[in-house]
């Protein structure tokens, strides 16, 4: 994806100071896709399988999932869920799923 | 936001239940921001990646003054435990159970699995040399994933660079 088409996607998309999306409910995969290039990954299924895994959590409870609550519900392992998003995975899930930041200690 | 070199290094150097956690939580909490996470487990702390240990670690109510009925999930506000009925038969069992319990509630992990957690999420685990001869341990004695036994000098050559916690 070209830095042009990044940007045009993520025009009129609001974001709060620590970069995370104010509204769920403007996400789409498009965004998703421009985001994560901007956190230098390229998704894969099985970055979706965990996306849409938080997109469906954050519905539920009304905030996006720790990373205990990842492993423990989609059935990624600690190990793999580092390996798809490195250096701090709830985080840039939470952003890419266009979900608020993680809050709770495990 | 993150720096990507921000490394952090714990110290675990008590055995109690209630030390286990401290490095635990602020590590994953550590991992969970991208900062590199290294453990080194010094004379008790050691406990903490013993294989025979680790599931049995215990938190006496001897000589803590902290430790208020409300804190391990009973009501009340001021009910402190005397010491003298801290030191009878099964006070400690009693509660070492009331903490498991709360941590349970809490949803945070066992020790064990904590330890498994933090070591999937990439952090380092080393065993100090002094206390393992001390202890006449060897690394067969410890869970997996800790990496070694090092020296404290070695451990300065492997935490440079990084704020070092001590527990």
């Amino acid at each position: 994806m070209t830095e042009q088409v990044t940007l045009n996607v993520l025009e009129g998309v609001d974001f709060d100071d620590e970069g995370y999306m104010t509204d769920p409910n403007d996400w789409s995969k498009e965004i998703a896709e421009a985001l994560a290039a901007h956190e230098g990954i390229s998704l894969t299924e099985a970055h979706w399988n965990v996306i849409e895994f938080c997109r469906q959590s954050a519905t539920e409870s009304g905030s996006a999932p720790t990373l205990r609550q990842i492993t423990n519900g989609s059935g990624v392992s600690t190990k793999e869920l580092f390996a798809l998003f490195p250096k701090g995975p709830a985080k840039k899930v939470a952003k890419i799923s266009g979900l608020g930041k993680p809050e709770g200690c495990v | 936001m993150t720096d990507n070199n921000r490394k952090m290094a714990f110290i675990c150097s008590k055995g109690n239940l209630d030390m286990a956690y401290p490095a635990l939580i602020m590590g994953w909490a550590a991992l969970g921001n991208g900062i590199d996470v290294t453990l080194f487990f010094t004379f008790w702390g050691l406990d903490l990646i013993r294989d025979s240990r680790v599931d049995h670690l215990e938190i006496p109510p001897l000589a803590n003054t902290s430790m208020k009925m409300t804190m391990m999930g009973i009501p009340g506000d001021n009910l402190g435990i005397p010491n003298i009925m801290g030191a009878l038969p099964g006070m400690t069992a009693f509660a070492t159970t009331l903490m498991k319990k709360k941590m349970t509630e809490l949803e945070v992990p066992p020790v064990r699995e904590y330890m498994q957690m933090l070591v999937d999420a990439g952090a380092e685990l080393y065993g100090c040399k002094m206390s393992v001869d001390m202890m006449n341990l060897t690394m067969d004695d410890f869970i997996p994933g800790v990496k070694d036994i090092v020296t404290a000098s070695e451990f300065m050559d492997l935490t440079e660079g990084a704020q070092v916690i001590f527990i």
